[in-house]
């Protein structure tokens, strides 16, 4: 068994951009669950409208700072709409809500009658909208090694996405750890322990919470514009196992701290590989098919997230006293 | 990308059973002496290529096809192999060609009994040169990967639709579809209400216990062999067992650990994916036929609609009234209902209150195993993420109605059902489920309780 190629390809994950863009769309995750208390299951959507904002405003000719603005304006539009009506609502309503409003997302999206502007179920193509990040490198075309990984410096998975995207989650991890000491971050957490009190201090609940819902959803559309980087957007790839993912990430490395996010993207996402090619290398295909040892490794997941949330709800780097998940 | 053209392969299930295809060319049913290859042609614009002349050659038969008025074509053919497919380009309407005109000819493998699909995207050819090349279109059949797989119900058009502006036979088409398609969702909806109802808890592992019951009648009819009812029979029987089993292994042990309700959402989220990928783990992730025949029509007036759809509805409404009756006039019904009013209350009434969740996880998933089942025969087909699909719709159908009670279920599933295939009257087919889901949101905004809910519940 060729163990050296294994521990690259599971180190690889590590800091793969699919493992950056999970580790932020957790982050944001984070903000509304960790922080605040909000059951959001469209994490995804917010994912797919970054998305679809960033690759069809630079399909339109747009220059790269503009459509990274209609990426973050779609989510911002998004959270509104969303958080409007159900806020003041209990947390399992935002729950269907979130991840009813994902699938319209979703949905419309794939829609045959916009294969104009989306593409429909097929997606659009990864080169119709890589180009102006590409052409921001300040790295030459060729490929570069940095000790097992060897990528290209520019094209669609190469080291200036991983640099760009592993910046970002930096950015907001910096960004969450100042917010968690913040008065504004004190506010939210009184509000994920016991809303009724925070309330009765004078604090705008409502406000705050949509102030959180925003915040999360912005970071969730930049994971979205690091996610499609490598590949094409496609919607399908984007829909409810892309929220629980995050989900499942979020409560592996621990809700409400810094660094949970970023160790459970790289947990799960190194698990995955490791499980894959492991199980190639040892199950012989009469008894998995290659596919089958893909969907076996997606059964631990769902299994590990049941028994993560009954047995350790607080994580691996969370702490069981701070975080009652039982918000309502 | 940016002409794509909308060119739906019917699939076995829809070619099949479409309408009085008849009207459009004839139909073609593949038996298990023949095979169909088929296709829809779409000008670019999205409407239908009539009059288009197809060949399509293999060993020892060519046949010629046309497509009708809806844009349709098939062709029947009696021996297994590869088949070559000709568009002739000439009969295209002015002013279309084909997208990739290398894809013309273009080959299809058929297996006896099957339909297959052949593909020909209209409008400007494809520019783009780059490092990916086009996603390949359905008529070569690749094994696509489970994300990009159709979802029963949401891909496929729904059973009887036919294109075309709004006329009174298409209203009454699509109501009557969606009557069969509410009825079959309530008996789905009813079980999730009821667990809510009584244990508080949002159950996002409802759609499996839906996909088991389809599952288990294509295992028991299409391997065992038996026929379809007692297969049924026995899928609902076993549903309602894994429902007792479930909250004896998981459920009632977390309400004894007094696992909070966010958490308990969470693993019901977690048993979901758990059971979705076993379900695709043993039957991979295409879509299976329970039936494989295909269904007679029965036209009522205007209406449109398949025997084992009547049949279907027919033991749905028996169902529901049993239930029903259960509900009111017998006394676990009554205790039942107590304890989705009040468990405490219950409870110090005298009620075993942890005995009526069981008795009730088990009626719900036997009633969801059913919901599978004769959905699984309305859809056509069945696959790993049916009550996925669906499950969205239950919420919806349970928050319109009123989480918690039985017969909101019931009539948010007949408005949502009538919601989802009326909509296709105005919105394309393959968005009609955002319909619904705009009407949950919709709801909960304006009465978070639902139709039938008390306002005590929102919280």
């Amino acid at each position: 068994m060729d163990w050296t190629r294994i521990l690259s390809n599971v180190a690889g994950e590590l800091i793969a951009p699919t493992t950056a863009a999970y580790a932020l769309a957790a982050i944001g995750l984070n903000v509304h669950f960790g922080l605040t208390g909000l059951l959001n299951f469209g994490q995804a959507g917010f994912m797919l409208l970054g998305a679809y904002g960033f690759a069809i405003s630079t399909i339109a000719g747009w220059p790269l700072w503009a459509a990274v603005l209609v990426a973050i304006g779609c989510s911002v539009v998004f959270a509104l709409v969303l958080g409007i009506p159900t806020l003041k609502l209990r947390g399992d309503y935002l729950a269907i809500v979130t991840i009813a409003a994902a699938e319209i997302v979703r949905i419309v999206g794939r829609s045959t009658a916009l294969t104009n502007l989306t593409g429909a179920s097929s997606g659009l193509r990864g080169d119709s909208y890589k180009e102006t990040f590409q052409e921001l490198s300040p790295f030459d075309d060729g490929t570069s090694t940095i000790g097992p990984f060897t990528y290209a410096n520019n094209a669609s998975n190469s080291w200036w996405v991983r640099i760009v995207g592993w910046a970002l989650v930096l950015l907001a991890c910096l960004l969450i750890w100042r917010l968690l000491n913040s008065p504004w971050g004190r506010v939210l957490k009184g509000i994920r322990e016991d809303e009724d009190a925070v309330r009765s201090l004078g604090k705008n609940v409502y406000g705050y919470k949509m102030q959180a819902l925003v915040l999360g959803g912005v970071i969730g559309s930049l994971a979205g514009v690091v996610y499609v980087m490598p590949r094409a957007v496609q919607p399908d790839s984007m829909g409810r196992p892309m929220t629980f993912w995050v989900w499942t990430i979020l409560l592996l490395g621990g809700a409400a701290t810094v660094f949970g996010p970023v160790l459970g993207s790289m947990l799960f996402w190194a698990a995955l590989m490791l499980i894959k090619t492991v199980g190639r290398e040892l199950i012989p295909s009469t008894v998995m098919r290659a596919e089958q040892i893909e969907q076996f490794g997606w059964i631990v997941v769902g299994v590990t997230l049941m028994l993560l949330v009954i047995f350790r709800p607080q994580g691996i780097l969370g702490d069981k006293k701070e975080l009652a998940i039982n918000v309502r | 990308m940016l002409a794509l053209l909308a060119v739906l392969v019917p699939t076995s299930a829809t070619a099949a059973s479409g309408l009085p295809l008849a009207a459009a060319t004839e139909a073609c049913a593949p038996t298990p002496e023949s095979a169909c290859i088929g296709g829809t042609i779409r000008t670019a614009a999205g409407e239908p290529a009539v009059g288009v002349a197809l060949q399509v050659a293999g060993v020892d038969e060519t046949v010629d096809a046309t497509t009708g008025p809806d844009g349709r074509w098939s062709a029947a053919v009696t021996s297994a192999g590869t088949y070559t497919v000709t568009l002739d380009a000439a009969t295209l309407p002015a002013g279309e060609t084909l997208r990739d005109p290398a894809q013309n000819p273009r080959t299809v493998e058929v297996t006896l009994g099957q339909s297959a699909g052949a593909l020909f995207p209209l409008g400007a050819p494809s520019t783009g040169g780059g490092d990916t090349d086009d996603p390949p279109s359905g008529g070569e059949s690749t094994t696509p990967a489970p994300e990009a797989s159709g979802e029963p119900g949401l891909d496929s058009p729904s059973p009887g639709a036919r294109g075309g502006g709004i006329n009174w036979d298409r209203v009454a088409q699509q109501t009557v579809a969606g009557l069969v398609f509410g009825t079959l969702l309530a008996l789905a909806s009813v079980g999730l209400s009821l667990i809510f109802g009584t244990t508080g808890l949002s159950n996002f592992a409802h759609g499996e216990q839906v996909t088991l019951g389809g599952i288990l009648a294509y295992l028991f009819t299409q391997v065992v062999g038996l026929p379809l009812l007692l297969s049924g029979a026995i899928a609902v029987v076993l549903a309602a067992a894994s429902g007792w089993l479930q909250d004896a292994v998981i459920w009632h042990p977390l309400r004894k650990r007094r696992v909070g309700m966010t958490q308990q959402l969470i693993v019901t989220i977690g048993l979901a994916i758990t059971l979705q990928y076993v379900y695709q783990f043993f039957l991979g992730g295409s879509s299976l036929r329970i039936v494989r025949s295909n269904p007679q029509a029965v036209n009522i007036g205007p209406v449109y609609i398949t025997q084992q759809s009547l049949i279907s509805v027919g033991i749905a409404v028996v169902v529901l009234g049993a239930v029903s009756y259960f509900l009111l006039a017998t006394r676990i019904g009554r205790a039942t209902r107590a304890v989705s009013d009040n468990p405490a209350l219950a409870a110090a009434s005298g009620i075993t209150v942890d005995r009526i969740i069981r008795l009730v996880w088990t009626v719900g998933a036997g009633l969801a195993g059913l919901g599978g089942v004769t959905m699984g025969l309305y859809l056509n087909a069945t696959a790993w993420n049916m009550g996925s699909t669906l499950l969205l719709l239950m919420f919806a159908a349970v928050t319109l109605g009123g989480l918690g009670t039985a017969f909101g279920a019931l009539a948010g599933s007949i408005v949502i059902g009538l919601v989802v295939e009326l909509s296709n009257l105005v919105i394309p087919s393959d968005m009609r489920y955002a319909g619904a889901l705009v009407i949950l949101i919709l709801v909960l905004l304006l009465r978070p309780q639902g139709i039938l809910g008390r306002a005590e519940r929102i919280g």
